[in-house]
């Protein structure tokens, strides 16, 4: 603190920028003269401000709890007052990590981005400035190396030209000069080819000009909705009825809970408009404007409306239960980065860009030596990165009984062969189709969802499907199978008139489906053959007649490398049903005739 | 990690790659997004039957015009942000018959300058152009027929689908998405069918359809109420597209006075899910949950533009080759990159400049949990990204996800998490599902919102404060005032919804214009949405209440204090009076020199700079710039 005095005294100019940083343990020495302390400080931050001088102050707090001296403490509260000073940051932090984002070294002169009228109707304006309050700091664009010029000579620039030629498709040898080149924008699959001249046409004349479109509850502008790095509106500094005026509406939206609509040109022609949400900061000391942060909202063209399931209604059995609830609870609310009476951490303006500091560090090292090797992360940033191990440590229970609450289990990718996929469903859709109405309904996750433990006969294929995208045994694929089985003959047997058939080919086809999927192709096959000699003139024969017509077969090779029979026998197998079917029962044909007589020609 | 080839195409080494990143993945799965889809419209007499459209004044208006205005309208944003969907148009109920099976009353719609086009394709500005004029001549050509008739076996609506499904047989289900989208305003198509048949046709239309249906085609009806009647779904079409009771309950009939809201509603079910990439959540001590992110917002921007050859209209492919400034040597990559530092140019290999951007192999590390007071309205940096479980990926993942949303809403708390791939720190804001009479407005999930760093922060609130007295703040009364106004200029509804980007709407609207080659193409230029309603503002109740609203902050006197300002403006700040007088001084001091003489005489360079200017002054040139070049400026306007 008596470094500082004796820094800023007079005399001391050129002197831009004062980096303070100290533990504010040291006592303030009163002044010889007859000044408070709070005199001095005043004084101090004038004479700052005359000269222009920046003073960047952080105490460091100690990590010694609580308690704070009472030197300390009038120190901190010296401190706050030098704070109201424009020119004086004041920064208390107690964490290595907030101590590097507190120290800004480089110090960017902001522009305005507008200065003009806020337009609210057209007969009332307020005089408003713009800056950008957030602005990405980017790694710098390096440029291309040539190595080519003769070592020692001086002058060598070492930059690398780029040269583009335009070249006719056809024709690679062609070169197209620039004066017979035209532009092309994309219209739907159209290149339509536009010149210099009519390209200005289109784009929208702007007017530049801040309007504003209305005012609006809070809760219609939602947080995610923000698209861009935001703004700041400040009032015409000096302007005293404009920042009577922003300070009446800014209180005023705070107040009601609202926010203003703003359709922004910041340049006269700019390219587009954007339509922004201006929400209050009301500032907390008495020497600074209210304010307006902006932020841009997007166009009805950048939405992508998706819907997705209400995860209220999911199945009970992916709703946590209330034990895990608790323990989520827990973890939410322990697991703090700002709990009360401590410095928030992580904030974002005490956090530095990471990468932007290993790069400046290498860059550092690179140019003492070029064969360094990339730093690794200053450790102070290692918090931004992993989660700091001391609050890990001290909240340790409530993850662990976190983890233990829940199972997490990774699902292998499956090894299908796509291609082969995709074949099959359609064979299968060429065969059944009712089947596939059921089963294309369902998706994986209402599948994985129910945890089905047997094959009902209200929706055997949707039982049949979970049971097999179950993951949590080796048993739920050969029971399922069985059952499905057993159901299909269940229900062939309790048909009467072929009531039940329809529902049978269903699962048969899902049967087939189910075991080309899972690799079971031999139980497919010896279940279809039984199903074969028990249907195959007997009560059941019109049941077979409809699998031969869906030609549904044995599962070849081709589908499944396990199985038993080749493309063509499986193909056979169906064909010579089908055969000695026709050569055993003329007779049936005739009925068949009578029955589309009986329908009528209609279909 | 990032590959090199990108660095390449931007020279752009660290910018936005992470971005490009994020699209490139998105690319992997823009395979399926592609939309193929029919719009089957009917063209029976009752569709011809008018409404009227209160939105616009009044108008009578036919429901088919209705219909196509809104297709048209879709059209239209398919070029604007899908254009790989492609479309084609086909009418039922109509007299003539044009399509592959020959069917009648089906009439598959093509673009004049593509005649024999019996294929979907990507909307085009002459499809788009003959479409949105086709009533001109859609009674000569078409022509509307009354569909299913008492007598006659035919059923074109069963022959409808069946064409739409055979134009729906090109791509596979896998890469892309199969749509019909069926207008109407008849809710039972056999009620006039002989009863003979009736069932029947009932029956095989209703097959047809679960048909379609099997094959992986959605087929969306769009309902349009006749006025005064109701439009029954559950009369025919709740069992052709297979619906649940809830849905059909759900089911929204666009009643014909809201027959407008039809392109809301179609735009609402324009966009298939893309998963934007796949994450991991690490949570500490080691568990892992899997999530899928999506893209909801993101700019919407001109399409790309290429160049073509001036003469024939082919596109040029370019080919880049780098030369040594040096020595004109041709390189070739991969290039070294160099940093100047302080003076030094300081070289770095691709692979150790990946190397400093990789801080961390973790995709996304849950960091703890803050209020959410703590996220600021200017903590934003890009577009956020929705996340939602993978149950596909990790079991329990949504178990798990669910606890820590419903705490996160519960407890007013967001979560902060690095992200990994773009090294950014991340504010996880939990949102609860919002529902409205039209369906869902907000999903349920958690958006991932980019946090600024230190670096990245400015302060300007403390720029303009003031040294030496607090700043005037509004008074109770004020405040009051301002209130007053604020409820008078309320948006009730207010949805980014409800706004187009009127650069993008003239971008195309002109180049719609100018692919048809229309000379007038200056004529296209769509209403611009985001101006504010002026007239509105003006009306009595709500002039007056800004009026005491500025009466309150401004003093009653502003308007004319304003005027006095400008009046004394007008006569000249103190800067324009400086310039006044140096003119003043220039023209008398102009005439020492013979301007002419020192020009000819090469002198002008033994004049200062000063006396240099009396000229620029005199002449109104820049007076800017070093002193040879003001001295080339003299020389030029000489005429030298």
């Amino acid at each position: 603190m008596d470094m500082l005095i004796k820094k800023a005294g007079p005399g001391k100019k050129g002197n831009k920028h004062i980096f303070l940083i100290t533990d504010g343990e040291s006592f303030v020495k009163d002044s010889a003269e007859d000044e408070t302390k709070e005199e001095q400080v005043d004084k101090l931050a004038m004479r700052l401000f005359e000269h222009g001088m920046k003073l960047d102050a952080v105490v460091v707090k100690s990590k010694s709890g609580f308690y704070k001296s009472k030197v300390r403490l009038e120190n901190e509260s010296l401190l706050k007052r030098f704070a109201r000073c424009p020119q004086v940051e004041v920064a208390f932090v107690d964490t290595a990590t907030s101590l590097l984002g507190a120290i800004k070294p480089r110090h960017i002169t902001p522009v305005t981005l507008y200065r003009g009228d806020l337009e609210l109707t057209p007969n009332m304006t307020v005089k408003v400035w713009v800056y950008k309050k957030v602005a990405e700091e980017r790694l710098p664009t390096l440029k291309k190396y040539s190595d080519k010029a003769p070592s020692g000579a001086p002058h060598a620039t070492h930059e690398v030209k780029m040269d583009i030629e335009y070249k006719s498709m056809e024709d690679p040898d062609k070169t197209v000069p620039p004066d017979q080149r035209t532009k092309a924008y994309q219209y739907g699959p159209q290149l339509v080819p536009i010149s210099s001249v009519v390209e200005d046409a289109l784009k929208l004349k702007t007017e530049k000009g801040v309007k504003l479109i209305g005012f609006t509850d809070a809760s219609n502008v939602s947080r995610h909705y923000y698209m861009k790095e935001a703004n700041i509106f400040i009032p015409e500094p000096g302007n005293s009825k404009s920042i009577l005026a922003f300070s009446a509406l800014a209180r005023a939206m705070k107040q009601l809970d609202k926010v203003a609509i703003v359709r922004c040109v910041w340049r006269q022609g700019q390219a587009g408009v954007v339509i922004g949400v201006l929400t209050p900061y009301i500032a907390a000391e008495e020497n600074f404007p209210d304010c307006f942060y902006f932020n841009i909202l997007p166009f009805m063209e950048d939405a992508r409306e998706f819907p997705f399931k209400s995860l209220d209604n999911l199945p009970s059995n992916m709703q946590p239960s209330i034990s895990q609830q608790e323990a989520a609870d827990k973890l939410v609310k322990l697991f703090d980065l700002a709990p009360e009476d401590q410095e928030e951490r992580l904030s974002p303006e005490r956090t530095l860009n990471p990468v932007l500091q290993r790069w400046y560090q290498f860059l550092h090292h690179k140019h003492m030596d070029a064969g360094a090797e990339g730093p690794p992360l200053d450790d102070a940033l290692r918090t931004v990165v992993e989660p700091d191990q001391e609050l890990v440590t001290e909240v340790e229970f409530v993850i662990k009984s976190f983890n233990n609450q829940f199972v997490l289990k990774p699902i292998e990718e499956k090894h299908k062969r796509h291609g082969e996929f995709w074949k099959e469903k359609e064979e299968e859709r060429k065969g059944d189709d009712s089947a596939m109405e059921d089963v294309s309904q369902i998706s994986f996750d209402s599948l994985t969802a129910r945890k089905v433990s047997a094959i009902g006969s209200i929706q055997p294929v949707q039982d049949f499907e979970a049971m097999l995208a179950r993951r949590d045994s080796d048993e739920w694929v050969p029971k399922a199978i069985r059952e499905m089985k057993k159901l299909i003959i269940d229900l062939l047997d309790s048909a009467y008139k072929g009531n039940t058939y329809e529902k049978s080919m269903s699962c048969l086809s899902a049967l087939r489906k189910g075991c080309v999927e899972q690799g079971e192709p031999l139980e497919f096959n010896s279940f279809l053959r039984d199903l074969a000699s028990k249907c195959r003139g007997k009560r059941l024969n019109d049941f077979w007649d409809l699998v031969l017509d869906r030609r549904i077969t044995l599962i070849n090779k081709e589908e499944a490398p396990d199985s038993d029979v080749s493309e063509e026998e499986a193909l056979a197998f169906i064909s010579k049903e089908r055969a000695a079917e026709v050569a055993r029962e003329p007779a049936q044909e005739e009925e068949i005739d009578e029955m589309e007589a009986l329908l009528g020609e209609v279909v | 990690m990032s590959s090199f080839s990108n660095y390449d195409r931007d020279d752009n080494l660290f910018g936005d790659d992470d971005d490009e990143e994020q699209e490139k993945d998105a690319y992997l799965d823009a395979d399926v997004s592609r939309e193929l889809l029919v719009y089957l419209i009917d063209a029976s007499p009752e569709m011809f039957s008018p409404y009227r459209n209160q939105n616009e004044n009044d108008v009578e208006e036919t429901y088919f015009n209705a219909v196509i205005k809104a297709v048209t309208k879709d059209m239209k944003t398919r070029i604007i942000s899908r254009d790989r969907d492609e479309v084609a148009v086909c009418f039922f109920n109509t007299r003539e018959k044009r399509n592959f099976q020959e069917s009648e009353g089906v009439f598959v719609f093509q673009a004049s300058d593509q005649p024999n086009q019996d294929e979907l394709s990507q909307p085009t500005a002459r499809l788009i152009k003959d479409f949105s004029t086709i009533n001109d001549n859609f009674d000569k050509d078409i022509g509307s027929r009354a569909g299913v008739t008492a007598g006659s076996r035919e059923n074109p609506l069963y022959n409808a689908l069946w064409i739409a499904q055979g134009l729906l047989r090109k791509g596979s289900v896998k890469n892309s998405s199969k749509r019909i989208l069926l207008f109407t305003n008849i809710d039972d198509p056999f009620s006039d069918a002989d009863p003979a048949f009736k069932r029947d046709m009932r029956r095989t239309t209703i097959q047809r359809a679960r048909d379609a249906q099997d094959l992986g085609i959605v087929i969306d009806v769009f309902p349009l109420a006749q006025t005064g009647t109701n439009f029954n779904i559950g009369m025919f079409y709740s069992d052709m597209i297979d619906m649940t009771e809830e849905e059909k309950d759900n089911y929204v009939v666009i009643a014909s006075d809201r027959l407008d809201s039809m392109v809301n509603q179609m735009q609402k079910r324009l966009f298939k899910k893309r998963t934007v990439r796949r994450l991991t959540l690490s949570l500490p001590n080691g568990m892992k949950l899997a999530l899928q992110s999506f893209a909801l917002f993101r700019p919407a921007t001109p399409g790309s533009t290429a160049w073509v050859d001036s003469f024939d209209n082919k596109l040029l492919k370019s080919e880049r080759s780098f030369l040594c400034s040096d020595t004109g040597a041709l390189l070739t990559e991969p290039l070294l990159r160099f940093q100047e530092f302080k003076s030094h140019k300081v070289c770095f290999s691709l692979k150790e400049l990946a190397e400093v951007k990789r801080i961390t192999d973790i995709q996304l590390q849950l960091l703890g949990f803050k209020p959410l007071i703590y996220l600021k309205d200017y903590h934003n940096l890009r577009p956020s990204t929705f996340l939602y479980p993978d149950e596909e990926r990790v079991s329990g993942s949504t178990t798990a996800f669910i606890s820590l949303y419903k705490a996160m809403l519960r407890l007013k708390k967001f979560g902060v998490a690095f992200l990994g791939s773009s090294c950014r720190m991340v504010a996880l804001v939990a949102q609860a599902e919002i529902s409205n009479e039209f369906g869902q407005v907000e999903p349920p999930g958690i958006h991932m919102i980019y946090l600024p760093y230190s670096d990245d922060i400015r302060h300007i609130e403390k720029m303009h404060g003031s040294m030496e007295s607090p700043l005037s703040k509004a008074s109770d009364e004020q405040i009051q005032k301002a209130m007053a106004m604020i409820k008078k200029i309320d948006l009730k509804d207010f949805t980014y919804a409800n706004y187009s980007n009127p650069a993008l709407q003239r971008h195309y609207a002109i180049l719609e214009a100018i692919a048809l080659k229309e000379d007038d193409f200056e004529l296209a230029d769509p209403k611009d949405d985001t101006l504010p309603p002026e007239e509105q503002m003006l009306k009595p109740t709500i002039a007056q209440s800004v009026k005491a609203f500025k009466d309150s902050v401004y003093g009653p006197n502003h308007d004319l204090e304003e005027e006095e300002a400008a009046a004394q403006k007008l006569k000249g700040t103190a800067a324009a009076q400086k310039r006044k007088a140096a003119e003043d001084m220039a023209s008398y001091d102009y005439d020492k020199y013979d301007w002419n003489e020192l020009a000819d005489t090469g002198k002008l360079k033994d004049l200062t700079i000063t006396d240099l200017r009396i000229y620029l002054i005199k002449n109104k040139l820049q007076v800017t710039g070093k002193k040879d070049v003001i001295i080339n400026r003299i020389l030029t306007h000489l005429g030298k």
